[in-house]
């Protein structure tokens, strides 16, 4: 078959002089919808992770086991759906968010229930005695995870986190069905409209990989400097894409 | 506040629409299980084998594969396969063929670290008693690894059954498809949505419960 990559070079005629800049304007929202989607499922994930763990609540344990559960048991398109369509036609104000935000929102509570699945048994994989230890010291609760139990439990749960951290760039294609611009939805329209399908879908591909494998090389050093030297942890569960 | 009207889900609703989705998404998932877990197992042999020849079409497949996303690949190969068989292709014939080749790369990671959780002590002593490579891997080494992964790969199923929805983006029909169909129609997309939620979700919360049991089962048997 014949290359033509000068397809890059045409005009869409739309917002974007070439396909070129309009290819660099849809890798923007790519990583701004998984940037910001990877905040959201951070936070909730310890969060959540967290409450899962907590002695004595069942309340919070039980809810937090929900929120895992129901978020990792729907598709995430549905999800994506379930967002667009369906929560701003149960809770009317929520009609002013854009197809971004909710993507945002839908991608960041759907990895959240990964991290705290991760982050639920990292901090179940340390001795019980780390817990005993602290609240001996005198630390409250508080204390307790804020200074003992989540640093462990973070370096024991690095690996799978990086994947998941990757996962969510992968994830992030699935925007398209709702129409945000991102790379995804680029390749399928401008596929569409140039029929230099291989070109487009190369390009897109390679910047995906680009996308993840910086967000791999990023978390290898930041695991190099979170090292304790001579600490012997191990791996905790992962899995899925 | 909306007012929701399940009324029009009745049983005719769901055969018309529905279930031909549901049969769909479900061959998908035990089509590409079985394709990926027998491909799987072939790329993980070959990473295994020590031999370059081997070894290296097998990363770069399995490492390109796993760094793509489903979408992308989906997208790929209902854009090549008409060039490589020389026809036209229907959307559901790709899934299939697409859902396989790419779980196969996930499968054969799940299956190496199962061969690798073996002792090579088992390895070396089927090897002292005379055993060739194949019998070694047929009777010692890949049913004790079997059991050992087969909690994560019945988890990687539960996981394939909700990206079969993923179909969405070259036309399939499965059971999302099918539930946004009746939704469209009756003008009810809200509720449509809703009930495939929450058939999904006692779908996929089922399954991974009988997964949970199966895996202290056989834990303990261990």
């Amino acid at each position: 078959m014949n290359w033509d990559w000068e397809v890059f070079l045409q005009d869409p005629g739309g917002q974007h002089a070439t396909y070129w800049q309009w290819l660099l304007s849809a890798w923007g929202w790519t990583l701004s919808v998984s940037l910001l989607a990877l905040a959201l499922a951070l936070l909730m994930g310890f969060v959540i992770g967290m409450l899962r763990t907590l002695p004595d609540r069942p309340g919070w344990v039980l809810f937090g086991t929900g929120w895992t559960e129901l978020f990792r048991n729907i598709p995430l398109l549905l999800q994506i759906f379930l967002w667009y369509h369906v929560i701003p036609a149960l809770i009317p104000p929520l009609k002013e968010l854009s197809g971004f935000t909710l993507v945002v929102l839908a991608l960041g509570f759907f990895t959240s229930a990964r991290i705290s699945e991760q982050v639920y048994s990292g901090i179940k994989a340390l001795p019980k005695g780390q817990r005993y230890a602290a609240l001996a010291m005198g630390m409250t609760t508080a204390q307790s995870y804020r200074y003992v139990l989540l640093p462990c439990a973070f370096r024991i749960i690095l690996p799978p986190l990086v994947n998941e951290m990757m996962g969510i760039v992968k994830n992030s294609s699935v925007a398209f069905a709702v129409s945000v611009s991102e790379l995804t939805m680029f390749a399928l329209q401008v596929q569409e409209e140039t029929a230099r399908g291989v070109e487009v879908y190369l390009a897109v591909t390679g910047l995906y990989i680009v996308s993840a494998l910086a967000i791999n090389r990023l978390m290898a050093w930041v695991e190099r400097h979170v090292q304790i030297p001579g600490l012997q942890l191990s791996g905790a569960a992962g899995g899925g894409h | 506040m909306l007012n929701l009207d399940f009324s029009f889900y009745n049983w005719a609703m769901i055969s018309d629409f529905v279930l031909k989705g549901f049969y769909f998404s479900l061959a998908l998932t035990l089509v590409a299980t079985l394709g990926g877990i027998v491909l799987g197992t072939l790329l993980a042999l070959m990473r295994l084998s020590g031999k370059g020849f081997l070894v290296w079409p097998a990363l770069v497949y399995v490492n390109t594969m796993r760094s793509i996303p489903l979408v992308m690949v989906i997208l790929w190969f209902f854009l090549l396969m008409p060039f490589l068989i020389g026809r036209p292709i229907g959307a559901e014939v790709s899934a299939v063929v697409t859902f396989i080749a790419f779980e196969a790369a996930y499968f054969s990671e799940i299956i190496r670290a199962g061969i690798q959780s073996i002792p090579r002590g088992q390895s070396f002593a089927a090897q002292a008693l005379g055993m060739t490579y194949a019998q070694n891997m047929r009777w010692v080494v890949l049913p004790q690894a079997f059991r050992n992964m087969l909690p994560v790969m019945l988890t990687q199923t539960i996981i394939l059954f909700q990206d079969t929805s993923l179909v969405y983006a070259i036309g399939a029909y499965d059971m999302l498809k099918g539930f946004e169909t009746a939704g469209k129609l009756f003008g009810r997309p809200v509720e449509a949505y809703l009930l495939a939620a929450l058939l999904y979700f006692v779908i996929c919360y089922g399954l991974s419960r009988l997964v949970r049991r199966l895996h202290q089962k056989i834990a303990i048997i261990r």
